[in-house]
Order: C-alpha cells, then structure tokens, then sequence
C-alpha cells in the first residue's frame, strides 16, 4: 500500500479584521493510492480549508500556510509557486465542489469546458478535446452525449451538472480526486446516484479520493478511511469500521449519536450536540471540544489532549485514552451499534506530536 | 514511543459540560444601523464627502452674508475685474461680485436638487411600494407605465417642457420630476416584492393589520437603505441637469444665479476671464462628488456581502 | 426570444409616439402663434402662411397629419430657415455629430473597460484606487466643464490642439475626449464591481482548479460573464453621448445635429424642435432596442428561455 499523499503538521490562518482566524490546527493523515478518505465534521471545522489547501487554492492572503508539508508523490505542494501549481490542479488532481448550480461558467458550452482541462494539460486539438468530452459524459452516465456536449450549464438538471462536473475533474486521469461535499446540494435520490457514480469510476480507473463530507451516512457509503475533524484538528481517524464500531472520541460519539436510525427506540430522543463550535481568533487552551463535552474533564479544559494510538490505523485525540483517565460509556445509541474490532492494542500508545 | 506527560490523578475528575462557555458569542451584537454605520464610517472617501456636503451648505447658507456685495447689484465700473481682496472671486461682466453670486447660486442649487430629490421621493415610494405590495394586476399595470414613461428620452423631455412652458424655477424642477421618480419607484417595488414575503408581514396581516400601516410600519422602514442611496445619488444628477440645461439657455431667469447660468455666462469669456467659469464650475464639480461619493458609500455601508 | 423582441417592440413604439404627442400637444400650449413674436404682419400674409403650415385646420386634424407626415419621415419644414426643411438640417448636421457620438463611445469603452478590469484584479491596490479616483472625477465633472478645461489647458494655454470648429483628425480629439469622460467613468466602474462579483463566484474557483492560468481565467471566464452588465449600458450609454453632444458642439463650435438643436431652442423655431427631438427619439429607442436584442444573443439564458433571469 503506498502512499499518494502525506500531510504532516499543517496549520492554515486567515488574517481578518477580527484577527488571525486558525482554521487548520496541526492536521496529520495520509492517503493510500486507491482508496477513499472520508473528511468529516461541522461547518467551520476546517475540512474545507484543508482540501483547498491542498490545491492551494485559498488566496493567500489573507490565507497563509504556517506550517507544514503536503508531500504529492513525495513533492510538497506547500512550497510550490502558483505558476508550477496549475500543471498539477486538474491534472493530477482533481477537484469537485458543493453547488453544482454555481460551479459552471453559465455563458460557456459543457463540451467546451470540459475540454479546455484536456487541452491545458495535453496539447490536443479542439476537435480532439471535443471527443474526450463526450467519452467523459458517457462515463458519467449522461445520457446523448453527442448533442448535450453543445449545451449550456443552465440546460442541465442539479444531479446532471455535478455529473459534468466529476467528468470535468476527471478529465485528465488525475490521481487524486477531492470531492467537498459533492452531494449536500442534492436530492437524496441524486445523491445516492452521485455516490455509486463515484466508486464505479474508482472502480474503473483507481483513482484516490478524498470525501469531505458533514453526513455520516454517506461516510459509511463510500469511504475505507474515516478522519473527523474538529475546530481546525483532526480529533479521531481510522478505518470506517473502526470509527463506526469502536469510536474512542467523545464527538465522534455524539456524531453517531445523533444519527437517526431505524435502531433507535421510538422514544427516544435524538441527541444533538448542545453547543456551537469554538470561536478560532482565540481557540481555547485545552481540548477544543471541552466546553460541549459531557465527559470533559478538569485536565481537558487546561491542556491540549496528545494523540494516541489504539491501533495500526485507529488514531484518537483525547485524554480518556489516558491511563489514569476515568473509564466512561459512550452514549447508549452508540454502544448498541459498538462491535469487536480485530488488532486493537492493550493499551493505547502516545503519538510523537509531528508523527505517526 | 513517548513518554506519558506527569498529570496529577485530581485533573481526571469530570467536570461537565459548561454551558456558557459552550454557547459564548465572541463578538459584541450591534444592531443593523449601528453596523451600517461603523462600516461607513471607516469608508474615507465616503467621510470626506460628509466633510465635504456639510462646507458647501454651510457656505450656501452663510456666504452671501459674508460680503457686503449683493449678488444682484450691478457696477459696470468694476466689470470683469480678476480675484482680489476687493472681490474674492472676481467680478463678472456687469461688475457682480461673483463670490456672493457663487453662494447664492448654491443657494439655488442646492434648493433644486433636493427639490427634485424629496419630490422623486415621495411619488417614487407610493407608486412603488403600491405596486409592490399588491401585486398582480395592479403591479402590472403601474410597471408598464413606469416602463413606457421611461422610454421617453429623459432630457429631450426636458427640453421640450422648459421650452413650451417658459423658464423659471418650477417648471424646471417639475421637468426633472416628470420621469425621475420611476427609479426610485422601481427599487421601492423591488424591496417590497423582497419584503412582503417574510413572516413578520404575514404575521401582522393575521393581526388585522391595515396595508397601510403595513406598508408604513414594517415594508418602507426596512427599505429606507435603498431609498436613501437613490435619493442621495439623485442630488447630484438634479444639479447636472440644472447646468446642462442653464447651459442651453432654459436656466433659472436673471438676475437669479444659479451655477448653471453663471457657467454657462462664464463659458464665452472662459479665455480672458477665466474665474468667471472656475469658480461655479469648481462648485458644480465638488457638490456632485460630495454626494456621488456620500451615496456610494453609504451603498457600500448597507451591502451585505461585505465586499472589502 | 421572439416574445422578448416583441415585448420590447411595442412598449418602443408606445414611448415614442407618447412623446410625439407629448411634443405636438406641448408645441400648441405655447401662447400666442409661432409667428407672434415676428414684426406685425398683414392679415393675408398671416392667413397664407397659416394655410401653408396647416395651422388653421382643427387640431386632431393637425395631429393626425403630423403623425402621418412623420411616418413617411417628413419632418416638415423649418419655421426660421425658410426654404429648408428640418429634413435638409437632419441631413446635413447628422453625420457630423455621428462621427463624433462613434469616437466619443469607442474612446469611453476601450478606456473605461480596461481601467475596470486592472481595478478589479489588483482590488484593493494602488492601482484599484487610482483607477477609481479617475472614475470619480469622471462622474464628478460635467461634460461641458470637463469641455471648458480641456479647451482652457491643451488649447489656449498650451496651443497642443486646435481650440474650435471642425476640420482635421485633430479637432475630433478634445470633444471627443469630454464626450467620453462622464460615460468612461460609469464604465470603468460598471466593469470593475461586476468583474468583482464575477471573480466571487464559484465557476471561477472550478476554472482555477482545473489548472487554467491567470490569463486565461480572466478573459474567458470572467470577462465574458462580467461583461453582460456593460452591454446593457450601452443603450444609456448612447443617450448620454446624444444629449451630450448638444453642449459639446456648442461649445467647440461643431456643425453637427446638436448645435443646429441647440440654435433652433434659442430661436425658437419649433418645426425643427419638434422634428430633431422625434428623430433624436427614434434614433435613441432604436438603438436601445438593438442593444437589448444584443444582449439576448450574447446571455445564452435568454436565447432559450426567452426571459431574463428574474424576469
């Protein structure tokens, strides 16, 4: 299993009027080739932000990379210029965004948008660009091709334009693809469709993803790899069955929580998480999600829990994996789903702080 | 493998959830005006326009009386005479003092712009926001012949009245207001349309209100933004039409002075007595930048977006 | 798309045949004949000269044939000019005021569209300041002051161009130039807050995601969506050129349409104000009309809908 891409330690800042706004605090994952990592976490929890990174398409300033490395096939992006950035966005990664009613130039034909990624990145002529459009529309599952390769955005349905704009991003056979939140302006019959549409295409060109995503349910769905993110951090990440089955972090079990399911008894209310996330012009100086937090303890409102290791691929950030920490019960709704997961350490280990 | 950080056995006890912490507003509330307020005040430009607006009306309305020359006394001795201390800004070609004329003609102005404006106003809002609020046919109709008014070539109009009912004041300011009113009737309506939709008017039409307390009371206060950018940028375009059409002959009646007619009296003597079109020309100039720039700003203030 | 000409057809046609109306029932208010300010004439010359004008038939009478007259472009003939009609004056002074109204509108749009493309890409700098300065001052300055100061400064002072009339390349530039001012400006800023709102929005995010360079990005993505507003300018922006060039060519002593208007106002001669002011309206509507018409074929949403968005 080799790794596509390494993030290591990597802090984002925005300067605004208010102040500097940290909306990437120290954020460490990796991405195998071939599989699927699911980001996932509130609004304003720096999903986002870190994506975007990623293609380096925050402006930066008033965005500014603090620290850290983004290592693409062992380059690192954070250091590269604009100029040599544009020979890899659409090329080797591909990029697909929320609204797909505002994600298309709407004066500009579908087949030619399409094909100006190919003609950017492979020097081929218009005509030929022309037939990758259409081969691309076929494999997004649009149906006559030939004539809609010569429509207008406006001319398309909500569910059909996100297809065109996978088949955008797909253009060029990147192999990365970072798809934010491509269903959340969807039907959910759409979006169901959306979601097949996308693992058939890995299936056929093995591309990686990225999902950012606020919707566990689609987690489940699509992704090997689950990291849940909170007020700029990556607080618990591993394997979708071992986030699923065995969460050791107290969002995490208020996230599942809060899932409604066929389970759940009739009534029972549904947990919310009470709470807004925390303000980051002043992020506070323990664990973020303290204030929110009904097993927060006194240590999590003074210092900032380290990261520990449950497992190869279970990584969690509070001080419940503590050993001197009380032992807690998740919330009921969440143990019922709770199963045995396999290569669980005895006892959980510290993560070095810019490691693994 | 790391070294477990010491940390005493007392910081493992729960300490729950805290409330406040979890649901504190970080940032003081302001209310909508004070916002809009504090936006436009950082606005610089915009600031110097006030600086600006408050000197010319101040001017206006003390600068006639800060000579002993009346605007209208002729002395042919003393014509066409450059700035001195005598006459500040000179003297025009039947030995006016231009300095009082200058004032008197803001004055005149002044007074047409905000003539114009108020009028534009008043017919502007009733005509839109009946419009708006009822909606329909009504709507319909009221839009169309604000539409076909609006054809009409807005300054050929003009001329055609000035020139068929005779010079002077209120024909002038009639003129302006014949087809001025339409845009704002047009934002007006905009708004109301934005408006009427949300809940608060619903729930005050359950209460038994009238549509004119409704209009009053919830539609038009929450569209004064628009309404009082329109009005501020209708000013200067009032006190260009006043030049323009001084200009061509159809100005205010001598021996009145507004800007225009002295600009326009000022322009065939523009090479020898070139003060006699500098300094009504000057004055044009910065009340239509004072208020283009106070009305963008306060554009900008009300946005939004916050585009910065 | 048809429905949208259609629509705009008719109201054009409501527009100016109020304002013709507007115009003949305006010119009947006026006290005392259009001869009364001339010596005293004896009663059958009067008598003639009402007979030869049409004046001393009832008024729908009149109305009726001044409608007709003006649909077979018959603009009758001039009260003051005898032997000429409003027709030869049209004739004559057009060409010379279109010549100046093209150069004035070409000088607006090439500077005020790249001075509010740099202002909107470098947002917030030195250049975007600059660039909005000059536009204020644009807007600020009336054409006809900017007019006065272009003749004061590079004609008499400096003696770079010529300071009146109309006979060389060189004479075009100083009207041309205070014509555009005012529209130059609007443009500029027209340009430079829709190419804002343009470069906000999020296909603009997907083109650079996709690779694109800058430059690209700017001229075909953004430029062509931020230039729809521009276009549904131009139709005020011809208005505003029209009008302007009656103080223009005044004040450089331009033989074109404009200044013959201008005299016929002071003189008084209403068959020529009646007939230019129609023409000029007509020319306007027209002109508005292919504008509009333009715009549907440029904003593909139109082409197929047949509405503007929200309309």
């Amino acid at each position: 299993m080799s790794r596509l891409l390494e993030v290591k330690n990597l802090a984002v800042s925005f300067k605004t009027y208010g102040g500097e706004v940290q909306a990437v605090r120290g954020v460490n994952f990796h991405l195998n080739k071939g599989e699927t990592l699911a980001i996932v976490g509130e609004s304003g929890s720096g999903k986002s932000v870190t994506s975007q990174t990623i293609m380096r398409l925050i402006p930066m300033p008033p965005g500014r990379i603090k620290s850290g490395e983004m290592l693409f096939d062992g380059i690192d992006l954070a250091k590269k210029t604009d100029k040599e950035m544009e020979a890899i966005r659409g090329k080797d990664i591909g990029m697909i965004f929320q609204d797909p009613m505002t994600s298309l130039n709407p004066t500009m034909k579908v087949g030619a948008q399409i094909g100006e990624v190919v003609i950017k990145h492979s020097k081929v002529s218009k005509a030929e660009a022309k037939k990758r459009a259409v081969e691309l529309l076929t494999l997004v599952g649009i149906p006559f091709p030939e004539q809609r390769v010569n429509q207008y955005p406006h001319e398309f349905s909500g569910g059909m334009r996100q297809r065109v704009v996978i088949a955008m991003a797909l253009a060029s056979n990147p192999k990365l693809l970072i798809a934010d939140e491509p269903t959340t302006a969807l039907d959910v019959t759409i979006q169901a469709q959306i979601l097949e549409l996308m693992k058939d295409i890995q299936k056929k060109t093995d591309t990686s993803i990225i999902f950012i995503t606020h919707d566990l349910g689609v987690v489940a769905n699509v992704a090997d790899r689950v990291a849940v993110m909170y007020a700029g951090q990556i607080v618990e990440m591993g394997t979708v069955d071992e986030v699923f089955y065995d969460p050791k972090h107290p969002y995490t079990w208020g996230l599942l929580a809060s899932m409604p399911s066929l389970d759940n008894e009739a009534e029972e209310e549904l947990a919310a998480i009470p709470g807004t996330p925390p303000d980051l012009t002043n992020p506070p100086k323990g664990d973020a999600f303290a204030a929110r937090n009904p097993y927060a303890m006194k240590i999590d409102f003074e210092q900032e829990p380290p990261m520990f290791k449950i497992s190869d691929t279970h990584y969690a950030k509070t001080w419940l994996l503590h050993p001197d920490a009380p032992k807690v019960e998740p919330p009921a709704s969440v143990q019922r789903r709770m199963r045995k997961v396999d290569n669980v350490y005895r006892t959980p280990v510290l993560v070095a702080k810019d490691g693994e | 493998m790391q070294q477990l950080p010491k940390i005493p056995k007392e910081m493992f006890e729960t300490a729950g959830i805290d409330r406040a912490q979890a649901e504190k507003i970080e940032k003081p509330s302001l209310s909508f005006w004070q916002d809009v307020f504090i936006r436009f005040r950082k606005n610089k430009l915009a600031m110097f326009g006030v600086v600006l607006m408050v000197l010319l009306v101040f001017m206006a309305i003390f600068g006639p009386l800060m000579v002993k020359y009346d605007y209208a006394t002729n002395d042919l001795l003393n014509a066409n005479q450059a700035p001195s201390s005598e006459h500040w800004f000179g003297t025009d070609e039947l030995g006016r003092d231009v300095f009082a004329r200058t004032w008197e003609g803001a004055r005149i102005s002044l007074f047409i712009g905000l003539a114009a404006a108020l009028i534009d106003l008043f017919i502007g809002v009733v005509w839109g926001s009946i419009s708006g609020y009822r909606g329909g046919r009504t709507d319909e109709t009221m839009m169309r012949v604000a539409d076909i008014l609006y054809g009409v070539p807005y300054l050929l109009l003009v001329i055609i009245l000035m020139v068929m009912l005779g010079q002077g004041l209120g024909t002038m300011i009639l003129a302006m207001t014949i087809t001025g009113w339409i845009n704002m009737a047009r934002i007006v309506r905009g708004q109301v349309l934005q408006l009427k939709n949300q809940e608060y008017v619903m729930a005050s039409q359950t209460l038994g209100a009238t549509t004119k307390r409704i209009l009053f009371k919830h539609l038009i206060p929450n569209a004064t933004g628009p309404i009082l950018v329109t009005m501020t940028l209708t000013i200067p375009s009032a006190i260009f039409t006043e030049a323009f059409l001084s200009y061509l002959g159809l100005g205010v009646p001598a021996p009145l002075a507004s800007w225009g007619t002295m600009a326009s009296e000022g322009l065939p003597a523009l090479e020898y007595y070139p003060w006699r079109l500098f300094f009504p020309g000057l004055f044009i100039c910065l009340t239509i930048l004072a208020f283009n720039v106070i009305g963008d700003g306060l554009r900008d203030a009300l946005d939004p977006k916050l585009r910065k | 798309m048809f429905k949208y000409i259609g629509k705009r057809l008719i109201y054009m046609f409501l527009s100016l045949w109020l304002i013709v109306t507007a115009t003949f029932f305006l010119m009947r208010a006026v006290p005392g004949g259009p001869f009364t300010s001339e010596k005293q004439l004896p009663p059958e010359i009067q008598k003639n000269l009402n007979q030869y004008y049409g004046l001393d038939q009832p008024w729908y009478h009149q109305y009726f044939d001044y409608l007709t007259s003006i649909l077979k472009w018959d603009f009758g003939p001039s009260f003051k000019y005898k032997g000429q009609t409003v027709n030869d004056l049209i004739n004559g002074g057009f060409p010379v005021s279109f010549m100046l109204g093209m150069e004035a509108i070409l000088i607006a749009i090439a500077i005020g569209v790249v001075l509010g493309v740099i202002a909107a890409l470098k947002h917030n700098k030195w250049q975007d300041y600059t660039a909005m300065v000059i536009a204020v001052l644009g807007i600020s300055v009336p054409s006809f002051i900017m007019a006065a100061v272009l003749q004061y400064v590079l004609a008499m002072k400096l003696q770079i161009f010529p300071v009146a009339r109309w006979e060389s390349w060189a004479h075009t530039v100083l009207p041309a130039l205070a014509l555009a001012s005012t529209p130059m400006a609007f443009i500029a800023r027209l340009t430079r807050s829709s190419m804002l709102e343009v470069l906000s929005n999020d296909y603009i995010r997907t083109a650079k995601a996709k690779g694109l360079s800058r430059g690209v990005i700017t001229v075909k993505h953004a430029m062509r969506n931020a230039m729809l507003p521009v276009v549904s300018y131009m139709g005020p922006l011809v208005a505003g050129i029209l009008t302007g060039s009656f103080v223009i060519e005044k004040i450089f002593g331009i033989p074109g349409l404009g200044s013959h208007f201008v005299l016929s106002i002071s003189n008084r001669d209403y068959t020529t104000i009646m007939g230019v002011t129609v023409f000029y309206s007509i020319l306007l509507l027209f002109c508005i009309l292919l504008v509009d018409i333009a715009y549907g074929f440029i904003d593909p949403r139109i082409k197929l809908t047949g509405a503007k968005k929200g309309e």
